[in-house]
């Protein structure tokens, strides 16, 4: 096939007068606009979203973040209108500006989705995550892991004589910290549920 | 008539109060009862294809040649994954499409029975929306509810998903819209603070241009109407998409031709140097816009879309406008008009773009005997402008080359695999196109594998006396891939030419259609002429120069002012950063 390339033509050549000079010039500009730089600043956020609790709309709302290459860091969801079938779904997401508000935009496209709000951007609002830790330890690690529940307000929902699952709420940061805390003393199971959060005062969503 | 049917008649009832006449389908087991109903009637015409992906595409062409939804009837399993290509394709350009699907009874589901594929979780990334109907209850609302999706806000494909033991059991027929879903509200009016910007920036401008898309001829001909007399009452210069062409008229001295990776010197230099961008129904994509961070560095942009997840997707704009694009038009061109029609100066803009245009960037150099296909196409155009003509492509190089040089001077007219760019899009589409309009002359400008890709349809035209024209620019090349490979691969041309290509002729006449070969240019117009005049399926097989290259051209990884416009531009051009994007 080496002899398949076409001939080269000299008459399909712009004149180099006008077209080639200012083709040159403007390069420059577009080199200053990349100089000046888009904004590529990775954000979190916590995004609550109402939908139709119906066949299929949490894998809409899971295939949107996939098919178009979001992060997903959390992800909960319950039918929180049992009248009105409407489910809440709560998504802590990153990215850049640009990509947060496509996020927000996408999902506001979906059918089924009723409302989309960013509680990070939208005011004060309190996110709470809860675990439940197992911790299977005797003698001093047991007494420990007990005494250091305390200092997180976490409470014990089951103990046998050589375990204890214990079940604390807070903040994601203080559910890490409280497993950090625990590994040490013998955890051999954790079961996170992820964020839910809501607007502080009066006003709902 | 009661109300109470059984799930197959109210498909057929729901189809008729949506205002269907024509369905697009290839019967299977699992939509049985309802071409058992299809039998039994007589107001909707139903075309059969010969494979599901030309159903799909048909009724793409034909929603595109009237403006109405096209509707797909398929059967569960292969007939569902078939027509994956078509929903995508529609999606990706905005084309209302009701596909209705059957599936295994429901007491089968999950059961890997027999024709069963998941269709709902298959279709669900390639609709813009879709359900599996449960019960026979939820069925006429959930048809009715289809078509409204289908065809309000952005329109796009949707599907129904019908397991056969539904389409068999009897329940009460709901009429349409009796209530509307409340999460889904499209917003049609543009804030009216956001046009107030828009034309501040249109009195202040010195280098404009309006940048339009398929977004206006969706929005219908009121949108279109609007466009043109808001473009020459400012005088500004416009241009298109490849979606957009017909909105503007083609041969208007105000219209700059076709802009992105194929379009005219003039179009993208303007995109390229204006001051102010009024985009109208069109979404910044990456074969229009270049190097991203390079595309049209100085200018204020407008962005008219009904789509609230198309603004600043790609390029960030100035004065985002969400609305449909007739609402918005309306609104601005009234308030512009009651501000005096205030403008400045553009005539220096004017001179600048005559500049361009005296490049000529589409002049091509005659090929003697040889017919070269940009010839090809343009005594395609000139001897049929003055017919009553539709005219569809394939993907690849004619396609291009269509676009560039045929003008289009009505919406409607041009129906091309824009987004997805899907090769056998044509023939099927000229096929919708012609069971919309059976007296216009349609025709599909192909190249010979895209055809192939599709030809089993041609049986189509032929069973329902269609007389599409397939106009074959037959280079005997993969002739995009291989352009491809010429400049961004060393020459290196793997596996992009067919070595065992049909006679195209003796095809035609095996299927029942008529045989045409060109292959000089001398014989071209008598040729084309003949094509014209005869009243069936043509398969037109134009051989032409087999290494020509589509110009101008603006490479992957390039800004619009850093064009190609002929090989002895080419040499170098693309560098390894852009041979990796597509």
């Amino acid at each position: 096939m080496s002899k398949d390339a076409p001939p080269k033509t000299e008459e399909q050549q712009p004149p180099a007068t006008n077209g080639g000079r200012r083709r040159k010039d403007l390069r420059k500009s577009a080199y200053d606009m990349t100089a000046a730089g888009a904004e590529h600043v990775v954000e979190r956020r916590t995004l609550a979203v109402l939908v139709d609790n119906e066949a299929g709309v949490l894998a809409r709302v899971i295939g949107l973040f996939s098919g178009r290459g979001y992060n997903i860091e959390s992800l909960t969801v319950a039918e929180t209108d049992h009248i009105g079938h409407i489910s809440r779904i709560t998504i802590v997401t990153s990215g850049t500006p640009m990509v947060l508000a496509q996020i927000k935009a996408q999902l506001d496209r979906l059918v089924p989705v009723h409302q989309v709000t960013d509680l990070t951007v939208e005011g004060p609002s309190v996110e709470r995550e809860l675990a439940m830790v197992k911790v299977a330890s005797t003698g001093d690690a047991r007494v420990e892991a007990l005494r250091l529940k305390d200092a997180f307000r976490a409470h014990v929902i089951d103990a046998t004589l050589d375990s204890f699952v214990f079940e604390v709420t807070g903040s994601p940061e203080k559910i890490d910290a409280f497993i950090e805390l625990m590994r040490p003393l013998g955890v051999t199971e954790v079961t996170r549920t992820g964020v839910v959060a809501i607007k502080r005062g009066q006003e709902g969503m | 008539m009661s109300d109470l049917m059984t799930g197959a008649e109210m498909v057929v009832k729901a189809l008729k109060d949506q205002g269907v006449e024509v369905v697009f389908g290839y019967p299977g087991g699992a939509v049985l009862p309802i071409y058992d109903e299809i039998f039994k009637q007589q107001g909707i015409k139903h075309t059969l294809v010969r494979h599901e992906q030309g159903a799909g595409h048909a009724a793409e062409g034909y929603a595109r040649a009237t403006g109405k939804p096209g509707v797909v009837l398929v059967t569960s399993g292969p007939g569902a994954t078939n027509v994956v290509t078509p929903l995508q394709d529609a999606l990706m350009d905005s084309i209302p499409i009701v596909c209705l699907s059957g599936q295994v009874p429901t007491f089968l589901i999950g059961n890997d029975a027999f024709q069963e594929a998941d269709t709902v979780g298959i279709t669900r990334p390639c609709t813009k929306h879709n359900w599996l109907v449960r019960d026979v209850e939820d069925l006429s609302g959930t048809i009715h509810e289809a078509f409204h999706i289908a065809t309000s806000g952005r329109p796009g494909p949707v599907l129904v998903d019908i397991p056969k033991n539904v389409q068999m059991t009897t329940g009460t027929y709901q009429k349409p819209n009796s209530a509307p879903r409340k999460s889904y509200a499209p917003k049609v009016k543009g804030d009216i603070e956001r046009v107030t910007d828009a034309v501040a920036l249109l009195e202040k401008a010195e280098r404009p241009i309006f940048y339009t898309g398929g977004g206006v001829i969706n929005s219908g001909q009121k949108a279109t109407e609007l466009l043109r007399e808001f473009v020459r009452s400012t005088g500004f210069p416009c241009t298109s998409t490849l979606m957009g062409l017909g909105c503007y008229p083609g041969s208007d001295p105000q219209f700059v031709g076709m802009l992105g990776m194929h379009g005219t010197y003039e179009a993208n230099m303007a995109m390229h140097d204006c001051d102010l961008m009024i985009c109208v129904g069109a979404r910044f994509d990456d074969r229009i816009t270049g190097r991203i961070d390079a595309f049209s560095p100085g200018s204020k942009k407008i962005h008219i879309d009904i789509d609230p997840s198309s603004i600043n997707k790609n390029v960030a704009v100035d004065v985002p406008i969400i609305g449909d694009v007739a609402h918005v038009l309306e609104d601005m061109l009234r308030l512009w008009k009651s501000n005096g029609s205030k403008k400045k100066d553009v005539s220096a803009w004017w001179s600048t773009i005559e500049e361009w245009r005296a490049v000529d960037c589409l002049a091509y150099k005659m090929g003697g005997k040889t017919i070269k296909p940009q010839h090809a196409i343009k005594r395609l155009y000139e001897l049929t402008k003055d017919h009553d003509t539709y005219i569809t492509t394939e993907v690849g190089q004619h396609q291009m080359w269509a676009a560039q040089y045929i003008k289009f001077e009505e919406p409607n007219r041009w129906m091309t695999s824009g987004g997805l760019g899907t090769m056998g899009y044509g023939c099927p589409a000229a096929i919708g196109v012609q069971v919309a309009h059976p007296d216009s002359l349609v025709i599909d400008v192909a190249g010979e594998a895209s055809f192939l890709m599709t030809m089993q349809e041609m049986g189509t035209a032929v069973q329902y006396d269609l007389p599409v024209k397939i106009f074959i620019l037959n280079n005997e090349r993969l002739g995009m891939v291989r352009q491809w490979q010429e400049l961004l691969h060393g020459e290196r041309y793997s596996h992009s030419w067919s070595e065992a290509l049909p006679d195209f002729v003796k095809l035609a006449e095996a299927m029942g259609c008529i045989g045409i070969r060109a292959e000089t240019t001398d014989e071209l117009d008598d040729a084309i002429n003949d094509m014209i005049s005869i009243d069936r399926p043509v398969i037109f097989d134009c051989v032409v120069e087999k290494h020509e290259n589509c110009f101008p051209m603006i490479p992957s990884g390039k800004a619009h002012n850093e064009m190609l416009l002929g090989e002895a531009s080419t040499e170098g051009a693309i560098d390894e950063k852009g041979a990796a994007l597509v």
